[in-house]
């Protein structure tokens, strides 16, 4: 399937990222971008969309170190001793998104800093015999 | 802005203790005791046949209990059976969507009298199993799998509000200490001790085990020890609510209807209710609540009040910082200086604007789906002047507010109350 042609949904934006790519809908009409992916502009109600990747450079709006973590992140080896890092980021482009924050002292929140410039990666990880891929950022 | 099609009051108000109570309580046990305990409040009595209507406010009863379908369960355990029952959803703001509902059900005419309430039983599950079913208040499919947490949200948004403002760890801290100052005083409180009592336990327990005892001068270095644990930075133990056990429950009357159960009924001013994007990541603004200010700008509209005019408000403080930003954006103060009026005292029960004299959800406690209608429990017991022990405001409580806010702050509903 050509890249034009894959459907706006939330598995397409997926599977890109399993691709390891960091892609956007695009409206057509107004030039909103949305990260995750959205069938329907909010800004102009336009479904005129193209997918267009995204450099993956942004800047930390905002971040934590977590120590009590969710239950995915524990069977990653996360916890008390060992924190890691959840972020929103904003995109070079414009939008915000999500991300854990890799390549930080995370048992040292003080020495990360909002405006930080970071860059997008792809980290994987093997869960019961199946790999996933979620989408992370680094300092560049 | 409409205005309500009939005047609507609240009329008795009543909650279970809060605390961890499962398995000695669960959901149907709890969410007798706040009906009984509400029934009590009823001037001139009430009974079943009185009763419309019952909504129930529950966040996730069905991940916490493997229970869904509250309504009619509840509503039969006290008499209530064959009329409606439902259950309302909106994660930390369940019961405040039912309060907002039964509003509107009895200014619309169709009913005259519902019973109110929220129920949460939480302590079912151990903590990494709670975090995991409140992680569903937030974007499952984006924000879940980069790690977020609860407190993890919220101290995202505390690091973009320290970041604007200047807002420091102690600034959180002088919430946490004023909240467990006034939960010390109400005997329906998880934790009824202030900070320093608790330090001067843990202090004992050193002395007596022969450890070598610490020099903390005051609460704040109590706070910056080991013995408040970073949960996700820069938020510790002591700036997270708890996790809970409780319901509480409100009756409602139609203007036509009050004199038959009160002389003395506490009117409803206004209500509004605002949304935003789940996912922080979708919002504009990380340092404020678009849904707060919203629902705050219907309520005011509607009840005819600034925020100058309201002399005491029940807030969500589900974290510390959440505080903080309901006190900017209900327009008590200005963006960024809430932290000062708190420094000065202006929050505490004898300051110009007490906030939070329950003890708040920090010392309260928060059994999710209950705390929209735990938040009337307050403003019935300040404004008739009957906050037990200690807490009662020495002055005459004309107007309060609640602010009940929902998961990571997508939902929220603000009630204006007057005599
Ligand atoms: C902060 C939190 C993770 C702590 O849980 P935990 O690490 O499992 O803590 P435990 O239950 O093991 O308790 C450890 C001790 O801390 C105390 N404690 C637990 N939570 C506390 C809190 N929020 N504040 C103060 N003390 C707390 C316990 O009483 C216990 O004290 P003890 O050792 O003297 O008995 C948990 O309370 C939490 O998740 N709170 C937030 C709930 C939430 O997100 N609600 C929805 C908001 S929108
Ligand atoms: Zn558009």
């Amino acid at each position: 399937m050509s890249e034009s042609e894959r459907e706006f949904t939330i598995k397409s934006y997926i599977d890109y990222l399993s691709e390891k790519k960091l892609m956007s809908s695009k409206c057509k009409d107004c030039g909103a971008s949305y990260v995750p992916v959205r069938k329907l502009c909010t800004k102009c109600n336009s479904v005129n969309m193209e997918w267009v990747e995204m450099s993956g450079k942004g800047k930390i709006a905002a971040f934590t170190s977590i120590t009590v973590g969710t239950p995915f992140f524990v069977e990653k080896g996360y916890g008390r001793t060992k924190p890691y890092c959840f972020s929103v980021i904003k995109l070079d482009e414009g939008p915000m998104i999500s991300g854990q924050l890799i390549g930080v002292d995370e048992s040292k929140p003080d020495t990360i800093n909002i405006g930080m410039q970071v860059k997008a990666t792809f980290i994987e990880t093997e869960i019961r015999g199946e790999t996933r891929v979620d989408l992370g950022f680094e300092p560049v | 802005m409409g205005k309500l099609a009939r005047k609507v009051a609240m009329i008795g108000a009543g909650m279970s203790t809060f605390g961890a109570h499962f398995p000695h309580k669960r959901i149907p046990d709890l969410w007798v005791d706040a009906w009984l305990d509400a029934v009590s409040r009823v001037d001139n009595g009430i009974e079943p046949k009185d009763v419309d209507a019952c909504y129930v406010g529950n966040y996730s009863s069905d991940l916490f209990n493997h229970q869904g379908h509250l309504g009619p369960q509840m509503a039969n355990l006290v008499g209530l059976t064959p009329k409606p029952a439902g259950r309302f959803e909106g994660a930390c703001a369940s019961s405040g969507i039912a309060l907002r509902q039964a509003i509107l059900a009895i200014a619309s005419g169709v009913h005259d009298v519902i019973a109110v309430s929220g129920v949460e039983c939480m302590t079912e599950l151990p903590t990494t199993g709670v975090t995991d079913v409140l992680a569903t208040a937030s974007d499952s499919l984006f924000e879940y799998p980069a790690g977020a947490t609860f407190p993890g949200l919220y101290a995202t948004l505390a690091s973009a509000h320290f970041n604007k403002y200047g807002t420091t760890v102690e600034d959180l801290m002088r919430v946490a200490i004023k909240n467990h100052e006034n939960g010390k005083e109400n005997p329906y409180a998880q934790m009824q001790r202030s900070i320093s009592d608790f330090m001067a336990s843990k202090i004992a327990k050193i002395e007596k085990s022969g450890g070598e005892v610490p020099d903390w001068k005051d609460e704040f270095d109590y706070l910056k020890s080991s013995s408040n644990p970073i949960i996700a930075s820069p938020l510790r133990l002591f700036d997270c609510s708890l996790i809970t056990d409780g319901a509480a429950c409100v009756f409602l009357a139609a203007e036509d209807v009050v004199k038959n159960y009160t002389d003395t009924p506490i009117w409803i001013a206004g209500t509004g209710q605002g949304s935003a994007a789940l996912a922080l990541h979708d919002r504009e603004d990380l340092t404020s609540f678009i849904a707060s200010k919203e629902a705050a700008r219907q309520a005011y509209e509607m009840s005819g009040f600034k925020p100058k005019d309201i002399q005491v408000a029940e807030v969500h403080d589900c974290f510390t910082i959440a505080e903080v930003v309901a006190l900017e954006d209900l327009g008590f103060y200005e963006k960024g200086k809430a932290v000062e009026a708190i420094k000065n005292g202006e929050t505490k029960r004898d300051g110009s604007l007490p906030i939070n004299t329950s003890g708040g959800l920090k010392s309260k406690g928060h059994p999710v789906g209950a705390t929209g209608a735990a938040f009337c429990v307050e403003v019935f017991k300040q404004m008739r002047g009957i906050a037990e022990r200690n807490r009662q405001v020495k002055f005459d409580v004309e107007r309060m507010l609640a602010h009940n806010l929902g998961g990571s702050g997508a939902t929220c509903v603000v009630t204006i109350f007057e005599k």
